[in-house]
C-alpha cells in the first residue's frame, strides 16, 4: 500500500497542472450565501486548500468539539497514505487517533462497538476498494443496529470514511466507486463531497448525524481540488441535493468528482445552444427526490452520470423514479453516461471512463430527441 | 510451551548455507520465545550460529534478552534485530509442529458426581449466590422446555434452546458485574436471567408482541437489553466479536472498572471476525473476557471438521491472549475462571480467553434434527452423566443449601410462571404497523413516509391479506 501511496502523490503533483478548471466544481457562489457555523453565525470565506485539508480540518474539529470522538484506520496515525489525518494524533493523543491491524472487518466491527457505547468512532478504510472484507458488518450489522434492537442500541456515532474513485492510473483495485452497494442498504446514510468546502461541511454533518454513515471522498480531487473554505466549525445538510448550475433545456445529475467532468460538458453545451441544469446530489442514501424531480420538472430531460458501471448503478434507481414522477413530462428517454460494465481497467481508464464528449453527445442526442 | 518442547525434539540440522531459509527458522524461534519455553534454547546452540544480517534498522530490545550472555557484541551476531524485539538465531531448521502431542488440559472444580476434587483454595461462594445459579440453572431449563413445548404447538415460529450448557450460562454471570457489557451470541439467555431480564420480557420477545423490547423485528431468541447491559443478538455468527473489541475500548478510554464480556461456539471460531477481534484485542489491549461455548457441534459439523487446531485456546495464545479451557459443565470451574479472567481483563487491561468445553443437548434449534447427524448415545451422555444442573444440584444439596423438597417445588412453579407467561404473551397485541417503519433511521426519512402511506391504503383495499393482530393505524 505504501508504495500506492507514494504513486498517488507523484501523480497528484502531476495533476495539480490542471488545477484551472477544477476549481468549476467549487461550491457555488448561492450556497456559500447561506453557510453557517455550527453556532448559527454566517462563516467568512476562509484560505484556499485542497480536499485533503478540508477532510483534515474537519476531522480536526471533530476531534476538539467532542472529546468522546476517535479516528482509526489502517496507517492513520502518521497521518494515512492520503494525509487526511496528518498531524491529528500529535495533537489529540495516540489514544484518539490511531493505527488498526490491516483488517477491514475488524475496523468496522471495532467502530459499531465503539459507536455503541456512545462515542463517535470515525473508521477509515484505506481505498473504497478494500471496503467488502467489512461489507458485512456494515449492511448486516451497522445498518441494522438500531432497527433489530428497537432502539435499545444504536451506532449512530459512526462514520466510515473511504476514499473512491478514478485517478487515472488505479487499475482494478485503487479506482472502484462502490456506492451503489450501499445505496441497497435501509439504515445507512451515503455522502460524497464534490469540493473541499463541501467535503469539510458534509463530513462535520456527517459524523455528528445520529445514523451510521459510509462518507466516500473522491480521492482524485485529494490535490486537485482547491477552493476557499471556512476555518470555522460549519455543517451542510444531509439528504439536499444542490443546483450548481442553473439551465432549462435539460437536467443533469452526479456526484463527487464526476461533476467536474459534467460541468465542462455543460460549459461546451450552452457553446451549443443548450441550457443545462447541474445537480450535485451530495446523499445518495436516502436522496433528495424532490429537487431532481422540480427540476425534470422544469427541463423536462435527465441525464446521470457516475464512473461506477452503468448496470445496477446508482443511476438506475434514479432514473426509475424519476420516470415513476415524471413521465408525462419526459421529452425524451433518461439518458445514463457512466462506467462500462467492465472491471476497472488499466491502460484502458480512459476508454473506461464516462468522458465530456460522451456526455455532450448524450445531451445533445436527448435534446434533440 | 507444549507447542515448542515438541518441537525441540526433532533432528537437528546444522549447515553454512542456511541463510537463504533465515526467515522461517526466525519465525520459528520467535514463537519459541513468546512461549517463554527459556530452558530448551541453549548458549551452545546460540553461539554457533555465526549470522548477521542488518537489514532491519530497528534497536526495539525483545523480552527475551536475558537469554543472551551479556556481551554485546556477541549479542549482535547471534541476534536479529527486528522490528517488534531481537529475534536469536539458529542453524537448526526446525518447523513447528502443527499440533501438540499432548492436549491443553482442562480446568475443573468438581466431579461429574458434585463432589470437589482438591481442596485448592477456590472462589468463595456463599449460599445466596449458589442458590441463585441454581435457581437460574432451573429456570433457564423449565423455560426451553415449555417454549420448545410451544413452537412444536405452532405458537411461536422459532426457538433456540441451551440445555446442556446452563453451567456456561449461569457460572459466568455470576462472576460478572452488572456494569460489565454483554455482547451474546444466542445461547446466552441465562445471562439476561441472572441480570434480572423477566421471564415475560423474554416471552414477549418470542411472541413479537408489543411489549418485546425488539418490537417484533427479529426472530425468536434475539434478545437485548440496554437497561441489563446485554446488546442485542444478531444472527450473523462472530459480527459480535469485533464489535466487542470497539465497546471494550470505550470503557478503557472512560476509566470504567468494567469488562467487555463476549459469547461464542466453536463454529464461530472459523469466522473471520474472530480472528479480526482477538488480533484487534490484543494489539489495542482493551479489557475483554471472551467466552467460547465450544459445544461440539455447529449446527452439524463436529468439531474435527471445523478446526485442526487443539480447539479455540490454542488461537487465543497464538494472538497473544492467556488463555485457559475449562470444564463447560463444572459451573464452579466457569465461576472461578470467569472472576480470574475479569480481574486480569480489568487491572492489566488486556484480553483473556475462555474455551468451555461443553455439550449442545438440544437440537441447533426447532428446525433442526440433530439425531440425523450424531449418535443417541452420545446426547444421553452428556444429558445424565455430564448433566450440569445435576452436577451443581448435588453439591449445593450436600452443603444443605437446597432440598428435594425445594427442587419439586421450585420447579412446579417456574414452570407455571413460564406457561402464564406464554399465555399473556399471546394475548398481547402486535406492535402497530408504524412500528415498521420507525428505528430505520433516527428520524423517518420521507421515501419510508411515502412506503407506509402507500401500504396503509393496500392494507385498507385488501385487509384479508394481512395479519389481522397487528394494528393499523389509518
Amino acid at each position: 500500500m505504501a508504495t500506492n501511496l507514494r504513486r498517488f502523490k507523484r501523480f497528484g503533483s502531476i495533476f495539480t497542472n490542471h488545477s484551472n478548471h477544477l476549481r468549476r466544481l467549487s461550491s457555488s457562489p448561492a450556497s456559500a450565501g447561506v453557510l453557517a457555523s455550527a453556532d448559527g453565525q454566517i462563516l467568512q470565506q476562509g484560505k484556499s486548500i485542497n480536499l485533503y485539508t478540508a477532510i483534515n480540518q474537519a476531522l480536526h474539529i471533530a476531534l476538539d468539539s467532542d472529546p468522546r470522538s476517535y479516528i482509526f484506520g489502517e496507517d492513520v496515525g502518521f497521518g494515512g497514505v492520503f494525509r487526511c489525518t496528518t498531524g491529528l494524533a500529535d495533537e489529540f493523543g495516540k489514544h484518539r487517533v490511531f493505527n488498526t491491524p490491516l483488517c477491514e472487518q475488524g475496523i468496522v466491527g471495532f467502530a459499531i462497538g465503539l459507536a455503541a457505547m456512545g462515542n463517535r468512532a470515525i473508521a477509515e478504510i484505506q481505498f473504497a476498494d478494500y471496503i467488502f472484507p467489512a461489507f458485512d458488518q456494515i449492511v448486516n450489522e451497522a445498518a441494522k443496529f438500531r432497527y433489530r434492537s428497537g432502539n435499545e442500541f444504536n451506532c449512530g456515532g459512526l462514520t466510515i470514511r473511504a476514499p473512491y474513485g478514478a485517478v487515472g492510473h488505479g487499475a482494478l483495485y485503487h479506482s472502484q466507486s462502490p456506492e451503489a452497494f450501499f445505496c441497497h442498504v435501509p439504515g445507512l446514510k451515503v455522502v460524497i463531497p464534490r469540493s473541499p468546502k463541501e467535503a469539510k461541511g458534509l463530513l462535520l454533518a456527517s459524523i455528528r448525524d445520529p445514523n451510521p454513515v459510509v462518507f466516500f471522498e473522491p480521492k482524485g480531487l485529494y490535490r486537485l481540488a482547491v477552493e476557499e473554505v471556512p476555518e470555522g466549525d460549519y455543517t451542510l445538510p444531509l439528504s439536499e441535493a444542490e443546483v450548481i448550475r442553473e439551465g432549462s433545456d435539460i437536467t443533469l445529475v452526479g456526484w463527487g468528482a464526476q461533476l467536474t467532468t459534467m460541468e465542462q460538458a455543460c460549459v461546451d453545451a450552452e457553446k451549443e445552444g443548450i441550457s443545462c441544469e447541474l445537480i450535485d446530489l451530495r446523499t445518495l442514501l436516502p436522496w433528495d427526490k424532490e429537487t431532481v424531480e422540480a427540476s425534470v420538472r422544469k427541463t423536462g430531460r435527465l441525464l446521470i452520470s457516475h464512473e461506477a458501471p452503468v448496470t445496477g448503478g446508482f443511476g438506475a434507481e434514479i432514473s426509475a423514479s424519476i420516470v415513476e414522477r415524471c413521465f408525462l413530462r419526459l421529452e425524451a428517454p433518461v439518458a445514463r453516461v457512466c462506467g462500462l460494465d467492465t472491471p476497472f481497467p488499466h491502460v484502458f481508464e480512459p476508454f473506461y471512463m464516462p468522458t465530456k464528449n460522451k456526455i455532450l453527445d448524450a445531451i445533445k442526442e436527448t435534446v434533440n430527441f | 510451551m507444549a507447542l515448542w518442547l515438541a518441537g525441540t525434539r526433532g533432528a537437528t540440522y546444522y549447515t553454512k548455507t542456511l541463510m537463504s531459509n533465515t526467515f522461517r527458522s526466525l519465525r520459528t524461534r520467535a514463537t519459541a520465545i513468546a512461549s517463554k519455553d527459556e530452558g530448551s534454547f541453549t548458549k551452545r546452540q546460540i553461539l554457533s550460529n555465526r549470522f548477521v544480517s542488518r537489514r532491519f534498522g530497528s534497536s526495539v530490545a525483545g523480552q527475551q534478552s536475558d537469554l543472551f550472555s551479556s556481551d554485546d557484541d556477541e549479542e549482535k551476531i547471534q541476534a536479529l534485530d527486528f522490528p517488534g524485539g531481537r529475534v536469536p538465531y539458529t542453524l537448526e531448521m526446525r518447523f513447528l509442529p502443527g499440533s501438540s502431542d499432548k492436549r491443553v488440559e482442562c480446568y475443573r472444580v468438581l466431579d461429574d458426581d458434585g463432589y470437589p476434587l482438591s481442596s485448592a483454595p477456590s472462589q468463595h461462594i456463599d449460599k445466596e449466590v449458589a442458590v441463585k445459579m441454581y435457581s437460574g440453572m432451573v429456570t433457564l431449563e423449565a423455560m426451553d422446555t415449555v417454549i420448545y413445548e410451544a413452537q412444536r404447538q405452532g405458537r411461536i415460529s422459532f426457538y433456540m434452546t441451551s440445555f446442556g450448557e446452563e453451567a456456561v450460562n449461569l457460572g459466568s454471570a455470576a462472576a460478572l458485574s452488572p456494569d460489565d457489557v454483554v455482547l451474546p451470541q444466542y445461547r446466552e439467555p441465562g445471562v439476561m436471567l441472572w441480570r434480572g431480564f423477566q421471564l415475560q420480557e423474554f416471552v414477549d420477545q418470542f411472541f413479537g408482541n408489543k411489549n418485546d423490547l425488539g418490537k417484533g423485528r427479529q426472530m425468536p431468541t434475539h434478545y437485548g437489553s440496554n437497561k441489563h447491559n446485554v446488546l442485542t443478538v444478531s444472527a450473523p455468527l462472530a459480527t459480535q466479536l469485533p464489535q466487542a473489541v470497539g465497546a471494550a475500548y470505550s470503557l478503557k478510554m472512560q476509566n470504567k472498572d468494567a469488562c467487555v464480556v463476549t459469547y461464542f461456539g466453536d463454529g464461530c471460531s472459523s469466522e473471520g471476525d474472530f480472528h479480526a477481534s482477538l488480533n484487534f484485542a490484543a494489539v489495542l489491549e482493551v479489557p475483554i473476557v471472551y467466552i467460547c461455548r465450544n459445544n461440539g457441534w455447529a449446527i452439524s459439523t463436529p468439531v474435527t471438521e471445523q478446526f485442526r487446531s487443539d480447539g479455540i485456546v490454542v488461537k487465543g495464545q497464538a494472538y497473544g491472549i492467556p488463555s485457559i479451557r475449562v470444564d463447560g459443565n463444572d459451573i464452579l470451574a466457569v465461576y472461578n475462571a470467569v472472576v480470574a479472567a475479569r480481574e486480569m481483563a480489568i487491572s492489566e487491561q488486556r484480553p483473556v480467553l475462555i474455551e468451555a468445553l461443553t455439550y449442545r443437548v438440544g437440537h441447533h434449534s426447532t428446525s433442526d434434527d440433530s439425531t440425523k447427524y450424531r449418535p443417541l448415545e452420545e446426547i444421553e451422555h452428556w444429558k445424565t452423566s455430564r448433566n450440569p444442573v445435576s452436577i451443581f444440584r448435588k453439591w449445593v444439596q450436600r452443603k444443605g443449601w437446597w432440598s428435594d423438597q425445594q427442587e419439586s417445588e421450585f420447579r412446579a412453579t417456574i414452570r407455571k410462571q413460564v406457561i402464564h407467561a406464554v399465555q399473556v404473551a399471546e394475548k398481547t397485541q402486535k406492535a402497530p404497523i408504524e412500528t415498521m417503519f420507525s428505528d430505520v433511521y433516527e428520524k423517518v426519512p420521507s421515501n419510508l413516509m411515502e412506503q407506509e402511506k402507500l401500504l396503509k391504503e393496500t392494507i385498507k383495499r385488501y385487509p384479508q391479506d394481512f395479519p389481522k393482530d397487528v394494528p393499523i393505524g389509518m
